[in-house]
Order: structure tokens, then C-alpha cells, then sequence
């Protein structure tokens, strides 16, 4: 890659206002670290990423509404963590956290269990208590 | 004064701050060679997200452990099992102007841009100083220096699951001057070669890069795979070799710039060859990523042959360069 090929893709791109550095060929042959606003191949790769994280999550919404699971679901989908994940964070096993989406055992959870996922998820207790009106994505705080 | 460097990886570019600053002056891409980081492994049994890993380097930690083997540096690591712990120790550094590296997980950084913030727990960054409740962070894979509060920086260098960190904080404490750059690249670039080419296994290396390829036909065959499941497979990858700081095309172009590099320091016109056949297998590997990005959006009809060839076209370049290398003495 030489350095005027370096991608500059601004549109739609998934570092922020960030650059990134990747390396390129200057006209005698040497490489030097160029920043690179973004690459439209990269950003479409991530934004297949979060997409399905964004579906998970809205899924869980729509489930936790219909009151076929508990708010915790739609909130680990939230920080982007799946069962396995959220089950090495909190120490719980698998079949454990499954057992609490059930929303009438969810209820029904005591302090201790719910400071555990409060601290795993990064959330506060009360917030995870409650399903917001709609599902949030990314940095959208619950209020 | 500590001087923030912008890095294309945090690994690399976090020891290439730290040998700076102790006052032996070495590239990124020279920490990245040196380390013999390069790699290829497809591991399917290990599963990130629900998809197999794939990875362009050595596992995380080794670059600075293989740059601390090759170079002779002594370094200081401490792992925590209590965080106020941990926080302390990392104040006690501060306050005796070290400049600390930290092991973090990325989800809980503030500063990352949110379209990257993902559970990877083997982020690298240094901590140069503090001011109130803020850590005075270079991030070597941002333009410039950053803040971080002191609690998402706890909970980032304490988060758990697979790699956690266990607020793992490291330091040189002590770093040769100057290095013997024949011997210690000749070492290094040998044990590249044998990763690259003489693994036991077939998912490792240059066999490890066609035999993705071969999962690519095989999953372009499967009806029920082929519609979802494959452009999900195959962002994975494109993520993989582009999205996580690997200065493009999975860390090749950083290779071939710690080839060329070197070519000159050495005066040698077999490496400045070879760094020139990475870089083309470099852009080889932006091709693969380039189709099969247009494949996963429909731009083109997707064909999981065309995608292995493409593979192939890497491997083969790469195959080339190491031809070459092994002659390096």
C-alpha cells in the first residue's frame, strides 16, 4: 500500500473523530505510520458487528416486554456481553443466569445477586430493575 | 518529559513508548520484528462472540516478553487479586514519576469511540501521571494523549472473562542502551520463520491460511450457512485483520516495515527484497478483504471459491518472503 492509497473514508466511519495509524510505501520504498480516518471495507465489517448486537438486544427488549424474560437479558445484551460472558464476569453458572431471566424469579432476587450484576454489567441496581421505554444502544445511558 | 507516539497496535507501541522513554530508541514496527510476533493461527475451537479466533500475531503479552528475551531488558510485572490494591500500587509507581504500562479491557474505557468498545481484555496502555481524579493515559493506538477517571480505570484493568488482566501493570526496570541489531535479527527472524512455516498443526501459519480458505468453501456450501452465518464469518475475519490496530493488512505491513528497517540499518539487499514481498502480500490480504466485503453487502455474488484463491494468493506471496528470509543469516 502506498501512502496515497491509504484509505481516507470519513462516511460512515466507526473510529469517531479518531485516526488510526496503519503503515505505507513512500516514494523511495520505506515504510512511515500514516493516519487513516477510516476504511469503508473495516467500517462495514464492524457495523456487521454491532448490527447483530443491536438486534440481540432490541430482541431481548421486545421479550422482556412481552414479559418472556427480565430486564437483566436486554441489559447484557446492552453492554454487549452474551451468556457465556456475562456468566465468567459474575461467577454464576450458565443455567443460574438463565434461571434469573425468568422474570418471576427475577422478582424476586435477592440484594447480594443483584449487586453481582450490577458490578458485572456496570449498571446501576435500580436500573436494572426496570426496562426503559424503548432499547437503547451504545453509550445512551438509562436513566 | 514522557512523549506520546501514536502506535498502529497497543502491544507493540506501548513497549516501543516504554524503551523510548528508558532511552533505547526502537520503532514499532523494529519491537514488532524483533519480538518475532508475526503469525497466522485459525483456531476454531476457541470461540470469540461465537465465532472461531483468528489471529495475524502471537498471543497477547508476547511481543514484550519477546522483545524483553531478545534484547536482554529487565522488566517488572505485578498482577493483583485486590483492585484498591492494585489502584494503590499503581499511584505508588506514579508518584515516583515511573511510567507504568497497564494490561485493560477495551469495553470500559471512556475514550474509546463506542462503535469499538468490545469485551477484549488485552488492551494495552501507559499511564504517565495523574491530575485529581483523572489518569493521564497514552493510549499509543489514539493521535493524542487522553483522560481516564480513576473508576473506569479500575473496572477496566480488573474487568474478568477470557484474558483478564488481573490489573496486570508492568515497567522496565532496567534497558540496554544499545542493542546488536545483526545477531538479535537474525535470532528473531529465524523463530518467525519456524511459526510460519513449521507448525505442527495445519490451522497455524501459511497452512493455517489456506485451510481458512477451505472453511470458506466449505461453509459456502452449506445452504443454511450460506446466507447468514457467512457474512457474519466473514466480517469476523475482516475485523480481525484490519479493526483491532494491526497497521493494516494483520500486522504485514508492520512486518515488512521492521524488514526494511533493518535492510538499512544493515546495509542488507536480501531483506529490503523480502520486506518488498511482505508488503505485496500485504496488500494481497487488503484484496481478500476488499472482495469480501463486497460479497457480504451483495455488491458481488458470493463465491467461496474465489474467496480461498484469494487466500492463496496470500499464502503464496508470504511463502516467498519466508523462502527468501530463511537465508538470512
Amino acid at each position: 500500500m502506498k501512502i496515497d492509497e491509504v484509505p481516507q473514508d470519513t462516511e460512515n466511519s466507526t473510529y469517531g473523530d479518531a485516526r488510526k495509524l496503519v503503515y505505507a510505501v513512500d516514494e523511495h520504498g520505506d515504510f512511515v505510520g500514516v493516519k487513516s480516518s477510516g476504511w469503508v471495507v473495516e467500517a462495514e465489517a464492524t457495523q456487521s458487528a454491532l448490527n447483530l448486537i443491536e438486534q440481540q438486544c432490541d430482541a431481548a427488549w421486545q421479550r422482556a416486554r412481552n414479559g418472556e424474560t427480565a430486564p437483566l437479558e436486554y441489559y447484557m445484551c446492552y453492554q454487549r456481553m452474551d451468556l457465556a460472558l456475562l456468566s465468567q464476569v459474575s461467577g454464576l453458572f450458565q443455567w443460574r443466569i438463565r434461571r434469573h431471566f425468568r422474570p418471576a424469579i427475577f422478582k424476586k432476587l435477592n440484594h447480594k445477586l443483584l449487586r453481582r450484576y450490577s458490578e458485572a454489567l456496570g449498571l446501576g441496581i435500580d436500573t436494572l430493575q426496570q426496562l426503559p421505554d424503548h432499547p437503547l444502544h451504545g453509550r445512551q445511558a438509562h436513566v | 518529559m514522557f512523549k506520546h507516539q501514536q502506535s498502529a497496535h497497543c502491544e507493540s507501541g506501548v513497549t516501543s513508548s516504554l524503551l523510548n522513554h528508558s532511552g533505547l530508541s526502537l520503532s514499532e514496527p523494529m519491537v514488532f520484528g524483533l519480538a518475532s510476533a508475526l503469525a497466522f493461527a485459525y483456531i476454531p475451537l476457541v470461540k470469540i462472540a461465537g465465532m472461531p479466533l483468528i489471529a495475524y500475531r502471537m498471543p497477547p503479552r508476547s511481543i514484550i516478553k519477546g522483545v524483553q528475551k531478545q534484547l536482554g531488558l529487565k522488566m517488572c510485572y505485578q498482577t493483583f487479586s485486590n483492585p484498591e490494591q492494585g489502584m494503590d500500587e499503581l499511584d505508588r509507581q506514579l508518584d515516583q514519576g515511573r511510567i507504568v504500562g497497564l494490561q485493560t479491557s477495551v469495553f470500559w474505557l471512556p475514550y474509546f469511540p463506542d462503535a469499538m468498545r468490545f469485551h477484549f481484555n488485552a488492551h494495552n496502555l501507559l499511564v504517565y501521571g495523574r491530575d485529581g481524579d483523572d489518569y493521564l493515559v497514552s493510549d499509543p493506538v489514539f493521535e493524542d494523549v487522553v483522560r481516564c477517571d480513576a473508576a473506569s480505570l479500575k473496572k477496566a484493568r480488573f474487568a474478568k472473562g477470557a484474558l483478564a488482566a488481573k490489573g496486570m501493570m508492568y515497567y522496565p526496570t532496567q534497558v540496554p542502551q544499545s542493542i546488536d541489531l545483526a545477531s538479535a535479527s537474525v535470532n528473531a527472524i529465524k523463530k518467525n520463520h519456524r511459526t510460519m512455516t513449521g507448525a505442527p498443526l495445519p490451522v497455524i501459519g501459511l497452512r493455517g491460511i489456506r485451510h481458512m480458505g477451505k472453511c470458506i468453501i466449505k461453509l459456502s456450501r452449506e445452504p443454511n450457512k450460506r446466507e447468514k452465518y457467512l457474512p457474519h464469518y466473514l466480517s469476523h475475519i475482516v475485523r480481525m485483520q484490519e479493526e483491532i490496530g494491526t497497521g493494516g493488512a494483520g500486522f504485514r505491513f508492520i512486518y515488512a516495515s521492521f524488514l526494511k528497517e533493518t535492510s538499512k540499518a544493515l546495509n542488507n539487499e536480501l531483506l529490503a527484497e523480502a520486506a518488498e514481498i511482505m508488503a505485496e502480500a500485504g496488500d494481497e490480504w487488503r484484496q481478500f478483504a476488499l472482495v469480501s466485503s463486497k460479497m457480504c453487502k451483495g455488491r458481488k455474488d458470493m463465491n467461496g471459491e474465489e474467496l480461498a484463491a484469494l487466500l492463496n494468493n496470500c499464502a503464496n506471496q508470504e511463502a516467498k518472503a519466508w523462502q527468501l528470509l530463511k537465508q538470512y543469516r
